[in-house]
């Protein structure tokens, strides 16, 4: 399976994900710049983290005027899958794949460090190899990783089943102490409607290998590999 | 001539900078403020066109780019 990264100017993680698509899980893996326009026959496109534009404006505002974006939409429409991590969850959100907006965390604190996850749905090509509660550990760091939605969104994410994780304790508690950006509801990851676009705050790409001292986040790349290609 | 726009977080929106601002004004004494809100204000320097033209032109560049319409809320007012 190919799966190509979109490197933005200032995108800072696209190495950690080529590492893990290509040496970790031995796939095939490219960076697509982000003036290209064609995805290069990826059969998965990840938007990895960093400061793509610098930040200005809003995280993420300027990404998604950047040429490939106008193919990484298409390919989202197509039915094609799409992983965005911290940064690459925030341009998600600005480009309009995913409902919502990423502001200031709550203590407005750069928040750097690992946090619990726990899954709130198998049911996506990205989270298959999971079972609904499982808790996952992974890496953060972002300082607007604060997710917001409108009561309304908010019911709609929960009846459709499209929050994928929630910041949790150890045990998959919810707690406040949990949820250090003050994510609305401890959203730490969404899907889009039908379910091929994920984004999340934390970084499976961080925690996708055994010399790490974690592997949970492999289990999410795993899922993609085993769903197969989208189109 | 100049526009200035003014970006503000909804009322609903937690404003967390503001809330800081906020606990500093009150640990310099000033205890009779009871709310900050911060947001952001982007100068455009347009060319001089009416006032409809520049309203519609306004309100383009800031749901294109400017403004985040899920959290923030916007106004303008011609600087010079």
């Amino acid at each position: 399976m190919k799966f190509g990264i979109v490197v933005f100017p200032g995108s800072n993680c696209e190495h950690d994900c080529y590492h893990v698509v290509k040496h970790v899980l031995r796939q095939e893996a490219c960076f697509l710049w982000h003036k290209d326009r064609t995805l290069s026959g990826s059969d998965c496109v990840i938007l990895p983290g960093g400061f793509a534009h610098g930040d200005y404006l809003r995280c993420g505002a300027m990404a998604k005027f950047s040429p490939i974006m106008e193919s990484v939409v298409r390919f989202s429409r197509e039915g094609g899958r799409i992983l965005g991590i911290c940064n690459g969850f925030q341009i998600l959100i600005e480009a309009g794949l995913l409902p919502g907006a990423l502001v200031r965390n709550r203590n407005l604190q750069y928040i750097c460090r690992d946090l619990w996850l726990r899954t709130e749905s198998q049911d996506s090509p990205f989270t298959r190899q999971l079972r609904t509660s499982q808790v996952l550990r992974m890496p953060v760091g972002h300082g607007e990783g604060c997710y917001f939605a409108d009561p309304k969104t908010l019911k709609r994410l929960e009846a459709e089943g499209r929050i994928a994780f929630r910041y949790c304790d150890e045990k998959g508690g919810l707690t406040a102490e949990a949820n250090p950006n003050g994510s609305v509801q401890s959203i730490a990851g969404v899907l889009n409607e039908k379910g091929n676009v994920l984004g999340l705050m934390p970084h499976p790409d961080r925690s996708a290998e055994r010399i790490l001292g974690n592997e949970d986040g492999r289990k999410l790349f795993e899922s993609l590999i085993a769903a197969g290609p989208s189109r | 001539m100049k526009v200035r726009v003014i970006v503000m977080y909804k009322s609903g929106v937690l404003d967390p900078q503001g809330r800081a601002i906020l606990a500093s004004l009150h640990q310099l004494g000033h205890k009779d403020i009871t709310d900050v809100r911060a947001g952001k204000v982007v100068e455009l320097t347009v060319p001089k066109m009416t006032k409809e033209k520049l309203e519609r032109k306004v309100k383009e560049l800031c749901e294109k780019l400017l403004v985040n319409g899920v959290i923030e809320d916007f106004r303008y007012e011609v600087a010079e």
